[in-house]
């Protein structure tokens, strides 16, 4: 009974790797490549942070985009540590480039393109993401619909570059052909030793879909240049997804 | 065929220069100064400062001592240089082969080309007159050889055309700083009591080369003839224009982009051959009904690259109307620079500011967005918020100081600071709650204040105390107070930017 159980088990998972291949998802190459976002990582399709593909950031309100350009920044620290450059498109100058620096950013290796309309965004970033001599674009936008969202992806599948898309107050949130869908909120800072003033950022990690892998709740901090993942919520939130499934 | 050269010289040439821009500099004493060992010293001076006893070599101090009234302007280094090539350049049409002799003269190898003009006469007085009335001051000799033309035209007194054979006789009265030597060797000369060529002329040319060196006898047979004297002539650089005639008019867009295709690949051939790159062209269709359609691209690297700048005027091609069809295509590079050899095969792969991959993209979204519509930032010496960073002039421009992580900043910033109504203890305490867009929002974590005080040589104003809070929900805010606590402490509270 148990060895059958086990020869089940076995059997699934590799009829799940061909599923995955047969999908397109392409493995890691090495463990070097993971992001440092801990359990996060194990959510997504062979537990690595898929760097080839558009990933979209919702925000409701400015506190929270204020939260995702946080979290972008430390994505970002990591998939421009070889000395890569970054493309941030946006309808207006709200991003303070020298807080970039927190997260592991060099400022004057982004290159910031502003422009009037939602439209010239979205051709931007395509336009972007079929560069292969960047490591990220990063855009600005509203909305974005499962056409654009597909060109958007194909462009990347091409050229293997990070597409990060902050969605700041959609008016519709509907099916997009991204890899992830995120949420970013902060969360109350917690000082160490209960000492007085504000302490490092912290966010709640929504993710809310994820291509070939499962969403989840976690709660993050960024601290001395890397994600820490704080542990006790973990439990509750994996106890959660117990539940759930 | 017996060789003729002419010689012009400008005596003031960079003032000349000045008087031209500004007329009003024509009859004022007025000089050119620069610093030497920290003294602003004379390096040339006019007809009339000159006439009122300002020399080159003087300190502008003592000129103005005893005339007042001159006026002194700073001298632009290479000015000469670049006026002297532009002259010769403009000098081609009298010759093909025109030589500049630095610091102040043109040298023209004139040999079969004054009977265009109806002999040395007229010839020379075209050019003369031309110059004269473009505002240089100019002297001009014809000679059978370089130095004779050289001499004259600085020194003779009598007729500006020697005759071949005739150079012994005209130097013999001229003084030797007509033979072009180190004002050394002049010196000794006058010191020696030799105040004319002709004094030593006759003498043993072995004699002259152990008293003054190999310069003055191999100076003296250039002037007589009797050793070659070569010139390096200037080449223009002829324009980068491509010219396109069609047999049929052209009015579809297909037709365009093939007529862009066949001109940028004899430019770029032509570009990549002198290692040059493109960095502004602009193509001109010249239409059947005499009217005149331009379009133009910049890019942000000089490129000769055929595919990328095809790509950019690709983009423009929809913004050209043909009408009833474009008859003439003419693209011009108006600018160019040198380029660097890429290798965009071998290395195509490589990030970073410096792959070829990045400035193709930028060029393609400004030849649609705008050109203001791609920047990037370098941190600025400022501690005021809005001026700590700054536009990088290119793409490639290094930071010159390091970015600053040492005080929390948010990573949103608003253009703007928005106006809020706080509860705060005074003096210096962080509010405790604060009111936004008619939201209330408790505060349960601070820090600050920080102060940053105006830079009240850039623009008048309060400091500002910034605080960093934390609301009850988590949310991270930066807000500022501008100026101390006054009267009317309720309008002073402001919201600036969103932590992480």
């Amino acid at each position: 009974m148990m060895a059958a159980s086990e020869n089940t088990r076995e059997i699934v998972n590799r009829l799940k790797q061909d599923i995955l291949r047969l999908q397109g998802v392409i493995p890691p190459d090495s463990p070097a490549t993971r992001i440092g976002l801990g359990p996060v990582e194990k959510a997504f399709p062979h537990g690595a942070f898929p760097s080839f593909g558009v990933h979209e950031f919702i925000c409701r309100c400015r506190e929270e985009s204020a939260a995702t350009s946080g979290f972008m920044g430390g994505l970002l620290g990591k998939l421009m540590a070889g000395g890569g450059v970054c493309f941030w498109i946006s309808t207006s100058r709200m991003l303070f480039p020298p807080s970039l620096v927190t997260f592991g950013v060099q400022p004057d290796r982004v290159v910031f393109m502003e422009v009037a309309r939602e439209r010239d965004v979205l051709w931007a970033a395509e336009e972007a993401l079929k560069c292969n001599g960047l490591a990220a674009v990063v855009a600005e936008l509203r909305d974005m619909d499962f056409a654009q969202s597909r060109r958007l992806q194909l462009a990347v599948e091409k050229s293997r570059v990070t597409g990060l898309m902050l969605r700041s107050n959609p008016r519709i949130v509907g099916a997009t052909a991204c890899a992830a869908r995120w949420r970013i909120a902060p969360l109350p800072s917690l000082p160490a030793d209960g000492l007085p003033g504000v302490g490092f950022p912290r966010w709640e990690v929504e993710l809310l879909k994820v291509r070939n892998g499962n969403p989840g709740c976690w709660q993050l901090e960024w601290a001395e240049g890397r994600f820490v993942p704080m542990v006790r919520r973990i439990s509750q939130a994996s106890s959660r997804m117990k539940k759930i499934s | 065929m017996e060789k003729r050269f002419a010689s012009i010289w400008f005596r003031y040439l960079t003032t000349d220069r000045h008087a031209i821009r500004k007329p009003g500099l024509r009859t004022v004493p007025f000089a050119l100064a620069a610093p030497v060992h920290g003294r602003m010293v004379i390096t040339e001076a006019n007809a009339v400062a000159e006439a009122q006893g300002v020399i080159r070599g003087m300190v502008v101090a003592d000129a103005m001592a005893f005339l007042p009234t001159l006026e002194v302007a700073d001298e632009q280094p290479g000015l000469a240089a670049r006026l002297l090539n532009v002259l010769g350049l403009w000098c081609i049409r009298y010759t093909p082969l025109v030589a500049v002799a630095p610091p102040d003269g043109l040298i023209l190898d004139i040999s079969g080309c004054a009977h265009l003009w109806g002999g040395e006469r007229r010839y020379l007085k075209d050019v003369v007159s031309r110059l004269r009335f473009r505002g240089f001051h100019v002297r001009m000799a014809v000679a059978g050889t370089i130095g004779t033309a050289w001499a004259v035209a600085r020194f003779g007194t009598k007729r500006p055309i020697v005759q071949n054979g005739g150079e012994a006789d005209v130097l013999m009265d001229l003084p030797p700083a007509a033979l072009r030597l180190e004002p050394e060797v002049t010196a000794k000369l006058h010191k020696l009591g030799l105040r004319t060529i002709g004094s030593f002329m006759h003498m043993p040319p072995s004699v002259l080369r152990r008293r003054f060196g190999e310069d003055l006898p191999r100076r003296l047979r250039q002037a007589l003839g009797r050793e070659d004297e070569p010139i390096v002539p200037l080449r223009p650089i002829p324009p980068y224009v491509e010219r396109l005639p069609c047999l049929e008019p052209i009015r579809t867009a297909a037709g365009i982009e093939i007529a862009i295709q066949r001109l940028l690949e004899v430019l770029c051939k032509r570009l990549s051959g002198e290692g040059k790159g493109l960095r502004a062209a602009s193509l001109v269709g010249h239409r059947v009904d005499g009217k005149v359609v331009q379009v133009g691209i910049t890019t942000s690297r000089a490129t000769a690259s055929i595919p990328h700048l095809t790509k950019l005027f690709g983009l423009k091609v929809p913004q050209i109307e043909p009408a009833l069809g474009i008859e003439l295509f003419v693209l011009e590079a108006s600018g160019v620079e040198d380029a660097d050899p890429v290798q965009e095969a071998l290395w195509g792969g490589a990030t970073g500011l410096d792959d070829t991959a990045l400035p193709e993209l930028i060029d393609r979204l400004k030849g649609r967005a705008g050109i203001r519509a791609v920047y990037r930032y370098l941190p600025d010496e400022h501690h005021w918020p809005e001026r700590s960073f700054r536009e990088a002039s290119s793409l490639t421009e290094l930071p010159s100081t390091g970015w600053k992580s040492d005080r929390p900043r948010p990573t949103r910033l608003l253009p703007k600071p928005e106006s809020i109504e706080v509860t705060a203890p005074i003096p210096d305490y962080p509010p405790m709650l604060f009111r936004y867009r008619g939201e209330v929002h408790p505060i349960r974590r601070a820090d600050g204040p920080e102060r940053i005080e105006r830079e009240w040589w850039l623009d008048p104003g309060e400091h500002r105390d910034y605080y960093c809070v934390e609301d009850d929900k988590g949310r991270r805010y930066w807000l500022f107070r501008a100026g101390h606590y006054g009267d009317d402490s309720s309008r002073q509270w402001f919201l600036h930017g969103f932590f992480a």
